[in-house]
Parts: structure tokens; sequence; C-alpha cells
């Protein structure tokens, strides 16, 4: 079994927020949680590709705002999570 | 009967206010507008500010725009609000009051923080610095994420405790003497200005709660009214919380609505001595 690559603090962070999310999206319905799953890994997903990897302020930018967006999603008061895409011109 | 009087007045003097204020806004656009047309030259000056767009994956950069001073108001503010007018819609910072009463636009201006709405702009130099408040995360040019400065101030509990139920009124009384004591605390608005300039705070800011955070604990330490007193006490002596004050005095300098938070910080050290 070929050994994995060892991950940088940094990456470590982003994978720890993905984790948060799937657990938050746990807590709620089941059609929800999906809902929430395929939006939360096509964002991380997205941003993996557009954003270079040596961008550590633009990745740590996101880090904060990603932490900030899982504790409201952990509240219980919250049910769902919706996006919505605008066409930029 | 007198109630009902005070009521129509209100409503015949309410119409009027917004007429008044426009036709004196409207005297003070012709005045400046007949100023700057006749007498007084343009006076020119650069404003550097700091921007940064999340969206848009570069460094953060200072950009300069160039302002006449005959045709805009005194403050800092309201240069920031002619660009964002007239130059640059994208230009980023948070305002409401402009009378330095919410403490939404406090920022770092040539260096020294304060709310832009209380800063005049300085018309002997040719150009001054406008950057978001140091050691802050910057969510979008000149605005900062007040997240960790908000929950610090949860904190200390900024409410009333009581440990006994109120007796007769609805409301707890007290003297005028046990009043005074609040003046030069409750009057903090909340706006960073002193925890973000001192070095303390921008060496541990998860840890020290920083003067603004420390000011209203003492604004409930010293309240006649609240029972709490010995556990608010206990809650903040810690090393970090409290004792990473070493009265630098940066507080004091840069609040804009010249409070004295080191100094509030001192009493709460001497009643952690002699409680």
């Amino acid at each position: 079994m070929a050994s994995r690559p060892k991950l940088s603090g940094l990456q470590k962070q982003v994978l720890s927020l993905y984790r948060g999310f799937l657990r938050a999206a746990r807590s709620k319905g089941p059609e929800e949680r999906q809902r929430i799953e395929s939006i939360v890994s096509a964002e991380f997903h997205q941003n993996s590709k557009n954003i270079d990897r040596k961008n550590f302020l633009q990745i740590e930018y996101l880090l904060r705002r990603g932490k900030k967006q899982l504790d409201q999603l952990k509240s219980p008061d919250t049910v769902g999570l919706s996006s919505f895409r605008f066409s930029q011109q | 009967m007198a109630r009902v009087l005070l009521r129509r007045a209100a409503a015949a003097a309410h119409p009027q206010t917004p007429s008044l204020l426009h036709l004196l806004r409207q005297l003070s656009t012709a005045a400046s507008a007949s100023a700057s047309a006749s007498a007084a030259p343009s006076k020119p000056k650069t404003f550097s500010i700091y921007r940064w767009d999340p969206n848009n994956p570069s460094q953060p950069t200072l950009k300069d725009y160039q302002i006449d001073l005959s045709d805009c108001g005194p403050m800092v503010l309201d240069a920031l609000i002619k660009i964002k007018n007239e130059v640059d819609p994208t230009l980023t910072f948070r305002r409401s009051c402009r009378e330095g009463i919410c403490g939404s636009c406090a920022m770092n201006i040539d260096g020294a923080n304060g709310l832009a709405c209380l800063t005049k702009i300085q018309s002997g130099s040719s150009n001054t610095t406008v950057s978001p408040l140091p050691h802050m995360y910057v969510i979008k040019d000149l605005v900062v994420d007040m997240t960790n400065f908000y929950n610090q101030y949860k904190s200390i509990e900024p409410w009333l405790k009581r440990k006994s139920k109120i007796e007769g009124g609805k409301e707890v009384l007290q003297s005028k003497k046990d009043r005074l004591k609040l003046d030069g605390m409750y009057e903090c608005i909340l706006c960073a200005c002193c925890s973000t300039s001192c070095p303390s705070y921008w060496w541990n800011p998860e840890s020290y709660l920083g003067p603004a955070a420390l000011l209203h604990a003492h604004r409930w330490i010293a309240d006649s009214r609240d029972e709490y007193t010995k556990e608010r006490l206990e809650a903040i002596n810690d090393e970090f919380k409290l004792y990473r004050c070493h009265t630098i005095l940066n507080c004091a300098r840069a609040c804009p609505k010249g409070l004295n938070p080191g100094q509030q910080i001192q009493k709460i050290k001497t009643l952690q001595i002699t409680k």
C-alpha cells in the first residue's frame, strides 16, 4: 500500500473543516443532509481547482469564512443550507 | 388632553423637519458650489486606501484617490463617502450614524486608530493613508472581522445580574453618587479602536480580553445594582484575561470618546488585591 503524502497544516485545516461540515450535516434531516453535502462538496471541489495552492491569504480567508458558516450550521435552529448562482457579466 | 395635544404637535412638526433639513442642505451645497466656483481654489488631496477583494485573488494594495477638499465635508468619512459615490463604487467600509455614536467606521487613519466620522481631514499634508484596524482579519477593504471582539465582550456577561428579588417596584434604584461611578465607562460604544491599538492584544487576541471588554467588565463590577461583583472579579482573575495589560495606555490615546480603559483596568487590578 502506497503511503499517503504528508499534509501541510493548512491542508489539514481544510480537511478538518470539510469533515466538520459533513458531521454537522448528519444532525439535519435526511433530504437536507444530502443537499448540504452536495453544496459543500461542490464548493470545496471548485475552490480546490480554482485557487492556487500557494495563495495562503485567500485560503486562510476562506477557512475563516467557512468556520463562521459551520458555526451557524451547527446551531439546531438552522434547518438547512441553500445556495444560488449568478452569472458574471 | 395634553397627550393628544403633544401628539398633534409632534405630527405637525414632523413633516417640517425634513423640508427644513433639505433647505439647509441645499443652502450649504449652494454655498460650497459658489465657493468652489469663484473664491476658493480647488484643494486637491490624495487618499491612499487599503484595498483587498476576497473574490479577486491578489495581494492587498494601497490605491490612491484624488479628492478636491473644497468640495467635500470636513471629516475623513465624508471623503470616503465622496469617493464611493463619485469615483469608485466598489470601495467597501462600514458606516452608519456619521456622528460618533455607533462606532461602525473605526479604522486606522494616518497610523492612528479612530472613527472616520470624528477624524478631521488634515489639510496640511497632501496625503492621508486609510487602512483597516490593525491586527484584525480583513473581510473586504476596510471591513474587519469583529467576531472575536464581540465574543470577548459577551464572555464578561454584560448585563445586570441579581441574587435577591427586587422589592416593591419594577426597577432597581440607584443613588446619584452610585450612578456617577459609571461615568467614563458607560459611554463606550465598542468601536474596537482601543483593543486594536494595544500591542498586548495584538500578541494575545484570543486569550487577553483587551481594553474594551475589560472596561465593560469594570462597568458591571462598579455598578451598585449588580450583586455578582465577587463572581465577576473571580471570572477575570486570570494571568491572560486581565494581567496581559501592561499599562501601555495606547487605549486611552486611541479612544475616540475620550475614555481611559487603562485606568479602569488598573481599578480592577486594585479590586483584585483588596477584595
